[in-house]
């Protein structure tokens, strides 16, 4: 069963997405197509179920959390993936992200995380650096950004990773590994948006493979400074959601 | 001689009137009565004043009755708070003498509500062996010392009067909310997901106690709702319940369930509102509210029970429904129902199977056909894809003219289907005089105060089970030589009268109550007959 539909392709030329959606074509080669299911937001990374042959279940904007893990409850044998992005899981579906890795359900998360709400033409998110002008922020966004590994530790998320949509094999590599895991699986996919938020060089410079463990979360505060590294931050193996209901 | 007796318990919350009007009701029901308990709590754990009102009748009782014959006062408050609806010749029995008991024999002082029931079934004639055996299977601690206050205060009573058993079959009781979980359970539910509130809370509790379905509790309404459209997108029957806070934020799953065309049964069981309102009084103001809850052009299936029987069958009826018409339902219930204790002797619902994909060629979750029901499939056998957004056939997102209009009459079609439905259902009934000109309307739990004053006046009464969609033909058949049209309703704005008006049928004159309380038969009556 091929792995693309015919289904016209509407990012931006040179988005993000494109790699993303390129690593995750070869990560479900990889683990199996009839079984994934995926769940998708709203917002341009929730596009990507158009595009892969694949089960899918578009909800709402900031729900695809909660609709996963119903789907999850009801039949176990189900890989479920949830797309969503900054806005979709830091904005408006904050809880369901943090109740989601409380309760270790087991599906994996991929936040794309282009730091701003791209589909509605730019507005700031909860990871939008400070001073972000956005046509809602005109003079700059006054609020700090959410450091969103740091948020998924402290709610008990049992994989934490973060990559850069231009590595796909690193990406496609971390994919599957979140998909294999046991429990609640989290992502963050730093991806620049070339329209509105246009971060590639940014990335370029500052993004490292590391070595990663929990302590790493700090390193970068989603600001200007320093380093930022990838990596699986954190990984347990403790009873699911699932296993235990 | 009519058998009718109301008795009114109350007390502090955490006095246990609640469980002793359960025990008092269960008394009346094993000497063959028709019972029926409505309970009144505040908004609290401990202290405030909580009651419960027994009716136990040879004859259908559906409701409370306004005035009592006995008072079993807890505490004082009870005393003070009621005396006036105490009906000549009726009888109190104060707090003092059980809670004296209790201290005599080193109980907790908990156990005050079972010598209560004890001095109580000694007044009227109950028989120890009877007592005893009730106390037994409804008391899960401390038996033994509760067997033995209850027989201290049982011998120590003197016996009034001895009332007299009926002929009939024992009947099980339940709560409005049990009947809606067990009519679910009948239809094949797999999966309940609630956060907790009143006055659906119990429906959550019941089920995760029955264990018969995977039961959970999440972090919000939206949550919840999301989660259910999961899993029924992925095969299992599921439900939902709250009251008008929580079913408001619904709405917009309400919407995704129906475009994404995924069965749903959402419970909302109402509370006087607006907002917050008065959490655990009852009201009948969420009705317009549900006919039209999730945005854009949708209809959902709504209906309204009038006691634990068509709870039963409304719920398993709605869920079964909701499957063969792929859509979200609605059941519109409130506290009144909910928590009020009912006989139950429903007619078996059983699960009804869905449209299934034949598995020949590729599947399109959202094939055309003539009546607009696309065969189900489920992820895991095949590819499904299903969304909130509009879409094609297959279910990829559109913004193509053509198709959003194919879709859109599609699921036109599938709306019309719904409305034959109702031929082969029971959505309207009536009762009483079926000759009088003079009609009463009524819809959800104020049926049994309006059936039994209007009974009384020689009138007839038409109930409505199902509000959307709206079952007119049915209705016009019962409205066949009426000339004059009474609505009743708790709320205050008549929404049932503004509904019957788009319907084009014109109501002459509402009874409407809004303080949070339900009807009471013998006020209903007078007003009634005012008319």
């Amino acid at each position: 069963m091929k792995i693309e539909t015919n289904y016209p392709n509407t990012w931006c030329p040179g988005c993000g997405n494109f790699a993303i959606l390129e690593a995750m074509k070869k990560a479900i080669q990889e683990t199996g197509q009839e079984k994934v299911v995926l769940v998708a937001d709203i917002g341009c990374n929730s596009k990507i179920v158009d595009y892969l042959n694949v089960s899918s279940l578009g909800s709402l904007h900031g729900r695809a959390i909660p609709s996963a893990s119903g789907i999850k409850i009801a039949n176990p044998e189900l890989k479920v993936v949830v797309f969503t992005g900054d806005g979709g899981s830091l904005n408006e579906g904050i809880s369901h992200l943090i109740h989601a890795a409380k309760k270790n359900t087991d599906i994996t998360v991929i936040m794309h995380n282009n730091r701003l709400f791209a589909l509605t033409t730019g507005q700031y998110t909860a990871s939008s650096p400070k001073g972000f002008k956005g046509k809602s922020t005109p003079d700059g966004s006054i609020e700090e950004p959410l450091n969103t590994l740091e948020l998924m530790m402290a709610a008990k998320a049992s994989f934490i990773g973060r990559t850069y949509s231009s590595k796909i094999d690193y990406t496609k590599k971390m994919i599957i590994e979140a998909i294999n895991h046991k429990g609640f699986s989290f992502i963050e996919v730093l991806q620049p948006c070339p329209s509105f938020f246009n971060t590639f060089q940014f990335y370029n410079e500052k993004v490292y493979e590391a070595d990663a463990n929990e302590k790493l979360i700090k390193e970068w505060n989603y600001d200007e400074k320093g380093r930022i590294p990838l990596g699986i931050f954190y990984k347990e193996e403790r009873p699911t959601y699932e296993d235990e209901v | 001689m009519k058998k009718d007796y109301s008795i009114l318990i109350g007390g502090e919350a955490g006095q246990g009137s609640r469980k002793a009007g359960l025990i008092i009701a269960k008394i009346f029901n094993q000497m063959g009565y028709n019972v029926f308990i409505h309970d009144d709590y505040q908004s609290l754990i401990k202290g405030g004043h909580s009651f419960s009102q027994i009716r136990a009748s040879d004859e259908e009782c559906l409701t409370h009755s306004k005035k009592v014959d006995f008072i079993l006062a807890l505490d004082k408050k009870t005393i003070e708070k009621h005396k006036t609806i105490l009906n000549k010749g009726g009888i109190i029995i104060s707090g003092e003498r059980p809670y004296e008991i209790v201290k005599e024999l080193n109980g907790n002082r908990i156990m005050g509500n079972i010598a209560m029931i004890a001095i109580f079934s000694k007044h009227i004639g109950i028989d120890w062996k009877t007592l005893s055996s009730i106390l037994k299977k409804e008391i899960s601690r401390d038996i033994e010392k509760n067997l033995e206050i209850a027989k201290k205060a049982y011998n120590e009573t003197k016996e009034l009067f001895k009332i007299e058993k009926i002929k009939k079959k024992v009947n099980p009781l339940v709560t409005g909310n049990e009947a809606i979980a067990l009519g679910a359970i009948d239809a094949g539910l797999d999966i309940y997901s609630a956060y907790p509130m009143t006055p659906a809370t119990s429906i959550l509790h019941y089920l995760a106690e029955k264990r018969k379905t995977i039961t959970t509790q999440a972090e919000n309404e939206i949550a919840v709702i999301n989660s259910i459209i999961g899993s029924a997108y992925a095969g299992k029957r599921s439900m939902t319940g709250t009251s008008g806070g929580g079913f408001a934020l619904m709405t917009e799953a309400i919407s995704f369930a129906s475009i994404a065309e995924i069965p749903i049964l959402v419970v909302n069981s109402q509370r006087a509102g607006p907002a917050s309102g008065v959490p655990t009084y009852s009201a009948q103001g969420d009705l317009l509210f549900s006919l039209n809850s999730g945005h854009g052009d949708i209809v959902r299936f709504v209906a309204s029970p009038g006691d634990a029987n068509e709870a039963y069958y409304l719920s398993g009826t709605l869920l079964n429904l909701a499957w063969k018409y792929q859509t979200p339902a609605i059941l519109l219930a409130d506290k009144e129902l909910s928590e009020s204790t009912y006989e139950f002797y429903p007619k078996k619902i059983k699960k009804e199977k869905e449209l299934l994909w034949d598995n020949k060629g590729e599947y399109e979750r959202y094939a055309q056909t003539k009546n607009g029901i696309s065969p189900m499939a489920y992820p895991g056998k095949t590819i499904v894809k299903a969304t909130s957004y509009e879409h094609d056939r297959k279910g990829y997102t559109t913004e193509d003219a053509e198709t959003i209009i194919a879709m859109q009459d599609k699921r036109l079609r599938k709306f019309k289907e719904m409305e034959k439905a109702l031929d082969e259902l029971e959505t309207v009934k009536v009762y009483g005089n079926k000759k009088s000109k003079k009609a009463v309307i009524c819809w959800g739990s104020t049926k049994g105060a309006v059936k039994e004053a209007s009974l009384k006046l020689g009138l007839k009464v038409i109930q409505i089970l199902f509000l959307q969609p709206f079952p007119i033909k049915e209705l016009k058949k019962a409205l066949k030589g009426v000339d004059k049209l009474v609505s009743v309703e708790c709320n205050s704005t008549g929404q049932l009268s503004v509904l019957l008006s788009q319907n084009g049928i014109k109501v002459d004159k509402q009874i409407l109550k809004y303080d949070a309380r339900p009807f009471n038969p013998e006020d209903l009556e007078l007003k009634l007959k005012k008319i």
